[in-house]
């Protein structure tokens, strides 16, 4: 028999800021956290603003030795599970570690390492590089480094999957817990994109706002890039009740879809599919669900194709439902934005409170749905949704019931 | 062997392994300064930078000690001046 899947601790870092309590009291306001970049030199940038982890000092959280190893992805990715683990106040065992499985996302890894030592070659001229290089840019640093510190000795690995790959992450573990193949996993993602050289490349693609981040509004201008790192404890129910864990909520169902389409342009029909396969494995009705985090990048055809996916897949319900893109204050931290969010939405249900789409100026006619303008809403809600949709056409949704 | 290039060497060490200036004499053995496998190849990367030599792959492998370390810049040093300030650019 399937388990249920609940989730027991959770652990953020983001612009809005070190843990979990500060990030939640920061959406209730709906506050942004998209302020100036100050890790990079923005001059020679189009654009200036970012969701970066302010204040953040990775002196408080490793020793200097251990630092040199780490680079600032890996470094959200532990600072996160650490929150969650104690969180979830898991006594461990050897027997628990070898049934706990690690899953991140990351889509861009320790790019900023590899950014730096490679000007060492093409800049600098030098003939070589820090040969801890690979061992700070690999995309499974996280993961690896959460497993060396816990001592979980299960499954590990990480998904890079762009802007969806900590959903695809959340959706593996979720999955493994729920079969039984381990007894607890720590799922999440972490992402640390501010380097000259990716913002740059961001800047290419011309989807980045000089200002700041609108979903759903007309005069939004694209997408304000974030950072951070977000993991949660994904624990057997039964198994959590028993140890009488704090149970923030549980993950019901996970579906995932492919466009076949085109790298940017979005689809309709892609995502709408991973929204239906999400609602069959939690056997749920569309009527049911009654927020959605959404994917919401503000970027020009994410919004009205998202929009339009929702009401290709809840139908009618879709002119009900709350939506909310929580990005506009977060940011978008690409392969952590699914982590960051699925925490938003847990602690949505949670506490009754559906944080909104800040920065809200005035609707877009194509985006005509309950977006939660600026104001978070005190709403009972049991069934939630939280949309990720990649690049390259890679759609993870994942969904979500209250804990009463 | 110069007490500068001793010098060079301890500190060099020192700063890779976080480790007080005077923990790191010629008589220390790697093993005993907690130096694993891959701090030793970013020690072999600091010292190839202050001495601007290149430490060949294969003389590695014997290197477990600052005083081993010592003797191998030393043979590298005086044995291929040209090559190594060819390799420094």
């Amino acid at each position: 028999m399937e388990r249920r899947v609940v989730v027991t601790g959770i652990g953020v870092v983001s612009a809005l800021g070190k843990n979990a309590h500060q990030f939640w009291e920061a959406l209730v306001k709906g506050e942004s956290g998209i302020r100036r970049i100050e890790q990079v030199d923005v001059t020679g940038l189009k654009f200036q603003n970012g969701a970066e982890a302010h204040n953040w000092e990775p002196q408080e959280h490793f020793e200097s030795k251990q630092l040199d190893f780490v680079d600032r992805f890996a470094q959200f990715a532990v600072v996160a599970a650490r929150e969650a683990v104690a969180d979830a106040g898991i006594q461990w065992t050897q027997s628990l570690r070898e049934q706990t499985a690690i899953v991140t996302g990351s889509c861009v890894g320790g790019k900023a390492t590899e950014d730096d030592s490679f000007q060492e070659l093409y800049l600098r001229k030098k003939t070589r590089v820090s040969p801890l290089t690979i061992m700070r840019t690999m995309e499974n640093a996280g993961a690896s480094h959460i497993s060396i510190e816990t001592g979980i000795t299960g499954p590990a690995f990480t998904l890079s999957t762009a802007c969806s790959s900590a959903n695809h992450a959340v959706g593996q573990a979720f999955r493994m817990v729920r079969s039984g193949d381990v007894e607890m996993a720590l799922a999440g993602g972490s992402e640390a994109p501010f380097n000259f050289g990716h913002l740059k490349a961001w800047e290419a693609m011309r989807v980045v706002a000089p200002d700041t981040c609108r979903p759903f509004c007309a005069d939004r201008l694209g997408m304000v890039l974030g950072e951070g790192g977000a993991m949660m404890v994904l624990e057997n129910r039964e198994a959590a009740l028993a140890r009488g864990a704090h149970i923030y909520g549980e993950i019901v169902g996970f579906g995932m879809s492919s466009d076949a389409h085109h790298l940017t342009q979005a689809s309709t029909e892609g995502p709408a599919r991973a929204i239906t396969a999400a609602l069959r494995d939690a056997s749920l009705q569309a009527e049911q669900i009654g927020y959605i985090n959404a994917h919401g990048t503000a970027t020009q055809v994410n919004d009205p194709a998202e929009v339009a996916a929702i009401r290709l897949a809840l139908g009618g319900h879709a002119e009900r439902v709350a939506v909310s893109s929580t990005k506009s204050m977060h940011g978008h931290a690409l392969g952590a934005a699914g982590a960051i969010e699925a925490i938003a939405t847990i602690l949505a249900l949670r506490n009754s409170i559906l944080p909104p789409t800040a920065n809200f100026t005035k609707p877009d006619p194509r985006c005509d749905i309950d977006v939660i303008p600026n104001t978070a809403r005190r709403a009972e809600v049991e069934y939630a949704l939280s949309n990720s949709f990649a690049f390259g056409g890679l759609n993870a949704v994942l969904a979500f019931r209250s804990p009463r | 062997m110069t007490e500068e290039m001793i010098g060079r060497v301890t500190s060099c060490v020192a700063k890779c392994q976080k480790l007080p200036p005077e923990k790191v004499t010629i008589d220390s053995k790697f093993e005993d300064l907690g130096i694993d496998s891959l701090d030793g190849v970013n020690i072999l990367y600091a010292l190839e930078t202050e001495f601007n030599v290149s430490i060949p792959d294969e003389g590695v492998l014997g290197i477990k000690s600052v005083k081993e370390a010592v003797e191998a810049l030393d043979k590298l040093i005086s044995a291929g001046g040209a090559n190594a300030t060819a390799q420094a650019k």
